[in-house]
């Protein structure tokens, strides 16, 4: 089966200052329609970067993303960034926001969808409420039925649980985890957690530090839902963190 | 700050009564004991307003003052706004247009009052004309501020969504801006407040800012002096009261944090 | 709009006024009256401002009051100003004085209340007795914001010099321009008037905000 995304020989070149920084270099990535993809590795290392070159927010300086044999030259509505909750826009309630990329829709469908995706993430009641009067977990679920609501072909999230406490992250990667065994969209995902990498992902990409690199593709064998405690899944965890030099006593 | 204990409801009252009590009190006393001819005590003030009450002027004359602040503020909104906007939404104009804004600005709207009567001559168009120089300053400068601090974060998401620039001015920027145009708005009212009183003393025949200078000239009538000195105090207050009701408007309540 | 003069007049005019030696003369007058109004202001609205911001029941106090007063445009205290003090260079003083007492006044009341109660807190928490908490934490806290006040509220007085000068007054550069029109309808120097008022108005902007970037006061700023 074709991949649904392809990223070929991605480079990417910053300036600034007259001094030029290279920040990825020669990344490529294939990710299969329906699958779950992590992206992890040391902060600063260009995670975002990709990421956003994948969403057509930046243009590589070489190399190509095709998505569905298109080239992606732009933002576009079929592939949707999650930021992390600030990305929930304050004037708008919840249901404003949810409702936010449904405006070329019917008023009839508009309302079913927003309903839809209250209910799948869990926010029935809060329909009225603005983001001021959410937590932080309830600003994420936000922005994520903001973004499924226009059923995107593809989901980007760039470390979406990294302003929520360890608790809630926990409690949101199975939110996350649930939502996606139910619309099947295909995700790429960063993260700088690796477990929370590999609690999540089909397939875990390692980057190496700037100028990044992809040193590693991880297969995730295991069945979800995953034991924590398995021999397999720390087994797993334990290669990456040797992959990526670390330490396993603090 | 203190670390003594937040005060009690019944204080939220009793103290400012105290203040202002103790106020006219000092006031009224002073009055009596310079035993001046001259300066009004707050009895003498009330007096004076309800002649001017009496003579039909008093409700004129404040009804002539807000008309003119309200045709010079809403006009530097109607202009100020879109040119806010435009200029905070693409930088290169903005680089063209600010240096020639920066150096309008410092020109008090007072120092326009030669250049307004010559154009326009002694009346009402001169006052509103003022006022709108004074408050279409403030409005532009918050609008370009409020523009160019949303978040780049709401831009990108509102592009992601596969909305057209006129779209994400009108549905992203707008709303993220919201809060601080109405700061902008909120202080140039009080700007063009003040700019109405100057430019009525010197400008027009009629509003609360030529009483406090006619009363004067023509018989030393101080009373009636202090009495538009407390009427412009009393209605510029209520014009900001209703400003910063505006805050609590849902839709724009976040961008407002805790303000006393 | 041939009454509207050129660029030539008014240069023209500005050299007329050099040359009468009425350029400094006018100037100063302006700039005299500002300082001491200012100064004075400053001198009696910080402390003022500190203290009522400290003590909540005294904000309360005192607030109506304040709000009341706040919008009267300083203009329209001039006639009991020339009943104070007549027509001359202490009424101009007393004018410049109120229209800088309120924003000063509320700077300091704000500045005192947006310390961070974290910092106060800590200085309880190492003991600092109230005069130390004063000089050690208030003081450099609340500076950067009382350095921007200060700064705005030039420009202010600045601006009511101006006008008290038009009309209580026989000198200086508000003077110059109603004189100008007055006595021979002199458009240039009504003009030229103007532009050093501006111009002046600026370099005390860029004198105070090169205050602001002394080094120790800057750390407020270090968002930008």
């Amino acid at each position: 089966m074709p991949a649904k995304l392809s990223a070929q020989h991605i480079t990417m070149t910053f300036q600034r200052d007259g001094k030029s920084t290279r920040v990825l270099d020669d990344i490529g990535l294939e990710v299969g329609q329906g699958e779950f993809v992590c992206i992890v590795g040391p902060s600063g290392c260009g995670k975002s970067t990709l990421l956003s070159t994948m969403a057509g927010f930046l243009s590589p300086t070489s190399g190509a993303v095709k998505i569905d044999g298109d080239a992606v030259t732009g933002p576009d509505p079929r592939r949707i960034f999650v930021f992390q909750e600030r990305g929930v826009f304050p004037w708008l309630t919840v249901e404003g926001n949810i409702d936010f990329g449904l405006f070329r829709l019917p008023r009839p469908e508009r309302r079913r969808r927003v309903d839809h995706y209250i209910k799948m993430v869990g926010l029935e009641g809060f329909e009225k409420a603005y983001p001021a009067e959410l937590s932080g977990g309830m600003k994420q679920r936000v922005e994520v039925a903001r973004a499924l609501a226009v059923n995107p072909d593809m989901l980007f999230l760039d470390e979406p649980f990294g302003a929520l406490d360890s608790i809630t992250r926990l409690t949101m990667r199975g939110e996350l985890l649930r939502i996606w065994g139910a619309e099947r969209n295909t995700i790429v995902f960063v993260t700088h957690d690796i477990d929370e990498a590999v609690q999540l992902g089909d397939r875990v990409a390692v980057m190496s530090d700037r100028p990044a690199k992809i040193q590693q593709i991880v297969d995730i064998d295991i069945p979800h839902p995953r034991d924590l405690s398995s021999p397999r899944y720390l087994e797993l965890r334990n290669g990456i963190f040797k992959q990526l030099g670390l330490a396993h006593k603090v | 700050m203190n670390s003594t204990a937040e005060p009690k409801n019944w204080e939220k009252l009793f103290w400012p009564v105290l203040a202002c009590a103790l106020f006219l009190a000092l006031w009224h006393y002073s009055v009596v004991w310079t035993a001046t001819k001259v300066f009004p005590s707050p009895l003498a003030v009330e007096r004076g307003m309800a002649e001017l009450a009496r003579k039909g002027l008093l409700w004129a004359y404040i009804g002539d003052s807000l008309r003119r602040v309200a045709l010079g503020f809403g006009a530097a909104t109607a202009l100020g706004i879109p040119l806010g906007l435009t200029l905070g939404w693409y930088p290169a104009a903005n680089q063209v247009v600010n240096p020639v804004l920066q150096m309008l600005r410092p020109i008090s709207p007072i120092a326009w009052i030669p250049i307004a009567i010559i154009l326009f001559g002694i009346g009402d168009i001169t006052a509103t004309f003022l006022i709108f120089l004074g408050a279409f300053f403030p409005i532009v400068v918050a609008c370009v501020s409020g523009v160019s601090n949303v978040p780049s974060m709401f831009r990108r998401a509102g592009r992601n969504f596969g909305l057209t620039p006129p779209q994400l001015l009108a549905r992203v920027v707008f709303p993220a801006a919201l809060p601080q145009i109405i700061i902008g708005l909120r202080i140039a009212l009080g700007i063009a407040w003040l700019v109405m009183v100057a430019a009525e003393m010197i400008a027009v025949d009629s509003g609360l800012g030529y009483l406090v200078i006619d009363a004067r000239n023509s018989g030393k009538r101080y009373d009636l002096v202090v009495a538009a000195m407390l009427l412009i105090g009393v209605i510029g207050l209520a014009l900001d009261i209703c400003f910063r009701k505006l805050k609590d408007i849902p839709s724009v309540r976040w961008g407002f944090r805790h303000e006393s | 709009m041939h009454l509207l003069p050129g660029p030539v007049e008014v240069a023209g005019g500005i050299a007329d006024l050099v040359r009468h030696g009425l350029f400094l003369k006018y100037a100063v007058a302006s700039l005299f009256r500002v300082t001491w109004g200012f100064l004075a202001a400053a001198v009696c609205a910080i402390p003022l401002g500190l203290t009522i911001g400290w003590f909540r029941r005294a904000e309360i106090a005192f607030n109506p009051l304040i709000q009341l007063f706040r919008p009267i445009s300083p203009l329209a205290w001039i006639p009991i100003a020339i009943l104070w003090f007549g027509v001359g260079d202490l009424a101009a003083v007393f004018l410049i004085f109120w229209a800088c007492f309120f924003p000063l006044l509320l700077t300091a009341i704000n500045a005192v209340q947006s310390v961070p109660a974290v910092f106060v807190n800590a200085g309880r928490n190492f003991g600092l007795s109230l005069t130390g908490l004063v000089y050690r934490v208030l003081y450099p806290a609340v500076i950067p914001q009382l350095i921007t006040g200060l700064r705005i509220t030039l420009g202010v007085a600045w601006l009511v010099v101006v006008a008290a000068e038009m009309i209580a007054v026989n000198s200086g550069l508000g003077f110059l321009i109603v004189d100008a029109r007055n006595a021979g309808n002199r458009y240039d120097l009504v003009v030229a008037g103007m532009i050093i008022i501006g111009t002046i108005g600026l370099l005390l902007d860029m004198g105070m905000r090169s205050l602001e970037k002394v080094r120790s006061f800057r750390w407020s700023y270090s968002e930008d």
